[in-house]
């Protein structure tokens, strides 16, 4: 039984009924819990619980800081290819955008990586959009080799593999992965992603399972908020983080809460998620996952990152670009999408030392055989 | 009695003479800048670092600039799921100039954060063979305790209770067992929160405590540093001084046996 499995189940119990129905003593039988089950996060997703959510929030910050300590980890994104073969009808990088493609050679990902690492930072993320023309194995392979050179924790956010395909890249020295499911809910999956190898749901679904079997360290999932209702997508990335949890406890399970922001294209998101539900989803999976990490990128402004830290976030991205070679080229028009905090390393660094938090730039070391 | 009170009470492990009995460690600080003032106010004379967190190269962020070259480090193996990897990082450790002592943190339940205890045997056998001072964290189970011994161990660290919980000695029982039938220094590890606690491990003849996320999660860990120092020392002097014996009423007379010497009087 895989997570699809699981999913149907709870896609059978009406899981909008079930959210309604949540009372405020339900919430408060909850929050008096040590340890939650599934019902249990259910309850905490519930209208009912956000006249709650400063009881969730103080009781998140303690769990965190209690088993992270005041600590946040530091990482960057690296975008290696923006070719796509999808037809994804919310993404920047949708293969019918008309934006500029570019992939970098060994020499710009030598040059983007000696750029980075001049920060401090030694923990990288790589993105490439979906082409095993322009990213392929080999093509990872190679960047992967360089960046070993110059980073201690590799995480690579691709395009889903096989198993093999993940030890490979292990081999190769990549520790982390991140995939968002985008949505949970298939029907609408299926629609908004019209063409290409991403249209395959389980696929994509099975992939960070695959990526635990191959025994990666450290696995991040998200859906990405706006697509669909907020409630059920945080449902079901929760349940899935901790399925993944239940089947392979020596994984470093995280989970991001990536809010839709502007890019090239037309398409505007059916379910904005605010705040205050934003900041619900957080407090609450925190509660359900004590040991789970929760990383906040810079899709998010300066003044909110300050403010959510405390209730639960572990890892944080820094002097960010989605643009390709965007940390040494002078061509910007490659993004993704727009960022909403700009803020350099070490302004981050310092602003993170005065909200009492220690960066932390170094939280793994590579150990290749 | 008072001889050992003093530095004839050391804690010997791996050819090192130990007076202060609380190890420390370097994890979920707000400011590794506040390293230099909790071994000083402690008194402590060893430092667990993760290897992991430890970067050699940076000139800014590198939390082995803020540990005193006084005291003994104690590099441990977190983030390691099985005994090769362990053994990897141990390796990279002793070549990075950190010594020759190890932790071993062999954990595949990240839910819990509960040591691998198989897992932990293999490594303290291939790293004690190496020459490392290996210094296993343990669930208290007296058949791995065992085999660890047989493998090199040159102490055991229990688990008090699951670590970062600050519950105390919930495996006391377990502990106890340790206690009495090792050779080997017993060293409480994980779980401690508060200074009582550490001083009842002392009493009942721990070796030592380690005491980590109880400092550095405290509102003032400096402040928290001092008083789990004077609990370790307060605990084992109550050790040395042999506690009396515990009653469950109170015991002014003799009631069954008073008769016997009431002639006498």
């Amino acid at each position: 039984m895989g997570f699809y499995d699981v999913y149907k189940q709870w896609e059978q119990k009406d899981v909008d009924g079930l959210l309604k129905s949540v009372t405020s003593d339900d919430v408060l039988r909850t929050l008096a819990k040590t340890r939650l089950h599934e019902q249990d996060y259910l309850t905490l997703l519930a209208p009912a619980a956000q006249e709650h959510l400063e009881a969730m929030a103080q009781r998140a910050h303690d769990q965190t800081v209690a088993q992270f300590g005041k600590t946040v980890v530091l990482y960057t994104p690296m975008y290696l290819s923006n070719y796509c073969v999808n037809h994804c009808l919310y993404c920047g990088f949708n293969a019918r955008n008309n934006i500029s493609r570019k992939h970098l050679d060994a020499g710009e990902v030598e040059e983007e990586a000696r750029r980075i690492s001049e920060t401090g930072l030694k923990h990288i993320l790589i993105l490439t959009g979906e082409s095993r023309t322009w990213a392929s194995m080999d093509y990872l392979k190679t960047c992967v080799a360089i960046l070993s050179r110059y980073f201690t924790s590799i995480a690579i956010e691709i395009y889903p593999l096989e198993t093999q395909e993940y030890r490979e890249l292990i081999t190769a020295g990549v520790d982390a992965m991140t995939l968002y499911q985008e949505t949970y809910n298939e029907a609408l999956y299926d629609r908004l992603h019209v063409k290409g190898p991403k249209k395959n749901y389980r696929f994509r679904l099975d992939a960070p399972e695959r990526a635990c079997e191959a025994r990666m360290r450290s696995v991040n999932i998200g859906a990405l908020l706006g697509l669909y209702k907020g409630r059920h997508e945080s449902f079901y990335t929760g349940l899935h983080a901790w399925y993944l949890q239940k089947h392979y406890p020596e994984v470093d399970i995280s989970v991001s809460f990536p809010r839709m922001r502007p890019h090239t294209g037309s398409f505007n998101p059916d379910y904005p998620v605010d705040d205050v539900n934003l900041v619900q989803a957080i407090t609450a999976l925190r509660l359900f996952m004590p040991r789970a990490g929760i990383t906040m990128s810079t899709r998010e402004n300066a003044e909110f990152r300050n403010q959510i830290l405390p209730l639960g976030v572990t890892r944080m991205s820094a002097g960010s670009t989605t643009v390709v070679g965007g940390h040494t080229q002078k061509n910007q028009d490659t993004g993704q999408f727009d960022i909403s905090d700009e803020r350099t390393v070490d302004q981050m660094a310092l602003s993170l030392s005065s909200l009492g938090y220690q960066p932390v730039f170094k939280d793994w070391q590579a150990i290749k055989a | 009695m008072t001889a050992f009170l003093n530095a004839g009470d050391a804690l010997e492990i791996g050819g090192k003479k130990l007076t202060s009995r609380l190890f420390t460690g370097t994890g979920k600080y707000a400011s590794d800048t506040m390293i230099p003032r909790i071994i000083e106010q402690s008194g402590s004379q060893v430092i667990t670092v993760a290897l992991r967190r430890v970067d050699f190269q940076s000139g800014t962020d590198n939390v082995m600039k803020h540990i005193p070259t006084s005291v003994t480090l104690l590099p441990n193996t977190s983030g390691a799921r099985d005994a090769d990897e362990a053994v990897r990082i141990a390796r990279l450790a002793r070549a990075a100039g950190c010594g020759n002592w190890i932790k071993i943190e062999v954990i595949s339940d990240n839910t819990y954060l509960l040591p691998d205890g198989y897992e932990t045997v293999k490594a303290t056998g291939i790293l004690a063979n190496e020459g490392f001072v290996v210094l296993p964290y343990i669930n208290p189970d007296l058949m791995v305790a065992r085999a660890l011994v047989n493998a090199g161990a040159a102490a055991v660290m229990p688990l008090g209770s699951p670590i970062g919980s600050n519950r105390g000695l919930m495996t006391r029982e377990m502990i106890r067992i340790l206690i009495d039938e090792l050779e080997v220094p017993v060293i409480v590890d994980a779980g401690i929160g508060r200074p009582s606690q550490a001083c009842e491990a002392m009493e009942m003849g721990a070796a030592a405590c380690l005491v980590n996320t109880a400092i550095a999660s405290a509102a003032d860990p400096v402040a928290m540093a001092m008083a789990f120092g004077e609990a370790v020392r307060a605990g084992r002097r109550a050790f040395l001084a042999g506690p009396g014996a515990e009653r469950e009423k109170a015991s002014a007379s003799s009631p069954l046996t008073g008769f016997l010497y009431q002639e006498a009087r």
